[in-house]
């Protein structure tokens, strides 16, 4: 049996988006900015796909959404364009991001911040979720934009983007919101709070990858990324991803159409799933699940390093993940973990699954038997729970 | 960049079959409790490094037999990735029949090395390499405990790069005679910095007392307080008999520069300095000319005691030059 449970960094295509997509390769293959018939095929497709983006985050008509490669490059497209139009021309020389983004957020905040601009990262609390209040305290007039992601991919935490986009919206700063991880899960509205900027991407609700989507409000700033033949209203120019468009606008259509289930059935099995993994002796959850998206877990296991834990899962066809140490080539303590000030010794024994509605119960039961034996042979071997004589001072406590 | 380095795989298709095996199942995982010591007529050592919130630990524990110093039994308990285990257990069974002063001669290179599937190829990728290094000062610290001494007095020398284990002096000695000036030139010479990373700059995984740029900037600044007392005033600081290898080239060097290579260029011509070597009491320095200089008459007699008689009178009557 093997058991997908990363969800949060990609999922299964929906085989109904798989059956939309095809004919886009082989039967109506056209560029649709010639003029003739093979184009022409393409266009009603462009344009269904198009209206189900926009009413997938309910999108006014006049607002844009840009349809990119991918997340990161729609991220790196919005901080970019910051930087050129305010902070390059000194209009402006702050921005402020939470310190747990994702690294095509972080990465380029650190690229601005190289070339001369202020840059806060904004602290997460104990739950690990932003600080709306430090939000707050480093806003400045000369602050050009705010970027908050929607939720975690990590820990799941639901962050407070209504209440950082008010924030916002009062001091006149710009506001986007890396919503990659909120799509499917969460009842996401453009029009139901403040924000200008919102990022997503097709793989995390199912659909194809290398789509992503960029929603920019009107009138907001955002510099031509692509120069030439001017799709996408000039700002990204490039032969349009046909395939790419209907595939991301039937899956994020599936999506809304599945989010209840999302919310109740989903959720439910994530929470009987936890409890099941929290019997587990020394086992840690940071988040509190009302406060999580509704597929995911990142769970601590005492003792046992994330790579060991995903080794054993592994060997036993199961799929998750872990931003610890070992497990990525940077080898650094998965940084929401750190972030969030966990007790040291669990830096490195965070282990995510994340479910999706593709997730059955039996894949679950079979899952949580193979954590159970992992959890004994890797305590078994770990240092943590080894016998030491009377008087035996361990060493294992400090640094070295 | 090139092919290999656009898309990634895992690390774990890295592995040596070797690790893997041992990850699966390690062969001398376990405790050696007092009660099985005394049975077997050993003491028990029980040795800790690392710690969780480094992402590595191991546990040590040896059964020595105290007539002999060898190490009867050699178990491990180890938290870690899959890289740590593996080499945890490679390193118990290296210990297994050592004296005790043996085992302190294991390097996490001889560990890394053990778990090769073919000599040639490297058992973990670059950047797992650190984690055999906790195996190896786990063994210092095991023997530093039997011998009731300090774990430092093992190592003689201090390891900038622990991966490689390349030391201070080692770096410091290859800086010099080459010249370096980019990390990735120490890499190419010593494969110092090419595994984990973490002694090149600060705010890798390991904090250190000294990186590879700091002994970069070292190299510089020598460099320039070099030419700055040198350039100016050609009197050598300090008994060239006493000087270093590297300190008399550099000091012929500045010589060269300021007294005598202005002479051979307005001819059109130059000289390199080839080799410095002590020849009983005297210093043959061997000499190589270049441009104009290779064909003219006057490099091996006018130009040539010029050359020597400077070099004598800035710094040492010793001195004999050579041109090959």
């Amino acid at each position: 049996m093997t058991v997908y449970l990363d969800n949060n960094a990609t999922t299964i295509v929906d085989p109904h988006v798989f059956e939309a997509m095809e004919p886009y390769f082989v039967q109506k293959y056209g560029n649709p900015n010639s003029l003739h018939l093979f184009a022409s095929q393409t266009h009603p497709a462009i344009k269904q796909g198009m209206e189900k983006i926009y009413a997938g985050i309910n999108s006014p008509r006049d607002d844009s959404v840009i349809i990119t490669s991918c997340a990161t490059e729609s991220n790196n497209w919005v901080l970019k364009s910051i930087y050129f139009e305010y902070i390059l021309t000194s209009k402006k020389n702050h921005i402020m991001v939470s310190e747990v983004e994702h690294p095509s957020v972080i990465a380029t905040a650190k690229w601005i911040e190289s070339m001369g601009c202020k840059v806060t990262y904004l602290p997460i609390n104990n739950e690990g979720i932003v600080d709306v209040q430090s939000v707050r305290d480093n806003i400045t007039d000369k602050t050009a934009l705010v970027s908050v992601m929607w939720a975690n991919n990590e820990t799941g935490a639901i962050f407070p983007v209504e209440e950082i986009g008010d924030i916002c919206e009062e001091h006149g700063v710009l506001f986007h919101t890396d919503a990659v991880q909120a799509i499917g899960k969460l009842p996401v509205n453009v029009q139901s709070f403040n924000v200008d900027y919102l990022t997503f991407s097709a793989h995390k609700f199912h659909g194809p990858k290398g789509v992503g989507a960029l929603y920019v409000k009107k009138g907001k700033e955002l510099m031509p990324l692509l120069h030439g033949g001017a799709q996408m209203g000039g700002y990204r120019s490039g032969t349009l991803n046909v395939p790419g468009i209907v595939g991301m606008g039937k899956a994020i259509e599936q999506a809304i159409d599945a989010l209840d289930f999302e919310m109740s059935e989903v959720r439910e099995l994530r929470d009987d799933f936890e409890d099941e993994l929290l019997k587990i002796k020394d086992t840690f959850v940071v988040t509190p699940r009302n406060k999580r998206t509704p597929n995911t877990i990142l769970i601590s296991f005492r003792g046992i390093e994330g790579e060991s834990m995903l080794w054993d899962l592994n060997r036993a066809g199961i799929g998750a993940s872990t931003g610890s140490a070992c497990a990525s080539e940077d080898l650094e303590a998965n940084s929401v973990m750190e972030a969030i000030g966990a007790a040291e010794d669990l830096a490195h024994t965070a282990i995510r699954f994340s479910l999706s509605r593709y997730t059955t119960q039996e894949e679950l039961d079979y899952t949580l038997d193979v954590v159970k034996k992992a959890v004994e042979r890797l305590r078994g071997i770990s240092s943590s729970y080894a016998y030491a004589p009377e008087g035996h001072e361990s060493g294992l406590d400090a640094h070295h | 960049m090139g092919i290999d380095s656009l898309v990634g795989g895992t690390i774990w298709d890295e592995y040596s079959n070797k690790v893997t095996n041992l990850m699966n199942n390690p062969q001398n995982m376990g405790e050696i409790t007092e009660e099985q010591a005394d049975e077997m007529g050993a003491r028990l050592i029980v040795a800790d490094f690392g710690a969780e919130s480094c992402g590595d630990a191991v546990r040590l524990y040896w059964a020595v037999d105290p007539k002999t110093d060898k190490i009867l039994l050699s178990k491990f308990k180890s938290f870690g990735c899959g890289t740590a285990i593996a080499s945890s257990d490679t390193m118990a069974e290296l210990c297994k029949d050592k004296t005790v002063d043996e085992a302190v001669k294991i390097t996490n290179i001889d560990v890394e090395m053990a778990m090769r599937d073919d000599v040639n190829t490297p058992a973990v990728p670059p950047q797992k390499m650190h984690c055999s290094v906790m195996a190896y000062d786990v063994i210092k610290k095991a023997a530093a405990q039997y011998k009731g001494v300090d774990m430092e007095s093992f190592e003689e020398e201090v390891i900038v790069c622990e991966c490689a284990r390349v030391s201070l002096s080692t770096l410091q000695e290859v800086i010099r005679l080459n010249d370096l000036t980019t990390v990735e030139q120490i890499t190419d010479y010593t494969k110092a910095g090419a595994f984990c990373k973490s002694c090149i700059r600060p705010g890798g995984h390991e904090e250190k007392d000294i990186y590879l740029v700091d002994l970069l900037e070292e190299y510089e600044k020598e460099k320039l307080a070099g030419k700055a007392s040198l350039g100016n005033d050609t009197a050598p600081t300090g008994d060239f008999a006493s000087m270093t290898i590297v300190q008399r080239i550099k000091a012929v060097d500045a010589v060269v520069d300021a007294n005598i290579r202005q002479m051979l260029v307005m001819d059109g011509g130059d000289m390199e300095i080839l080799d410095i070597k002590e020849n009983g009491e005297n210093f043959d320095i061997y000499i190589r000319y270049l441009g104009a200089c290779s064909g003219c008459a006057s490099s091996a007699t006018g130009t040539l005691f010029a050359i020597e008689n400077i070099l004598k009178e800035k710094l040492s009557d010793k001195i004999r030059v050579l041109p090959i």
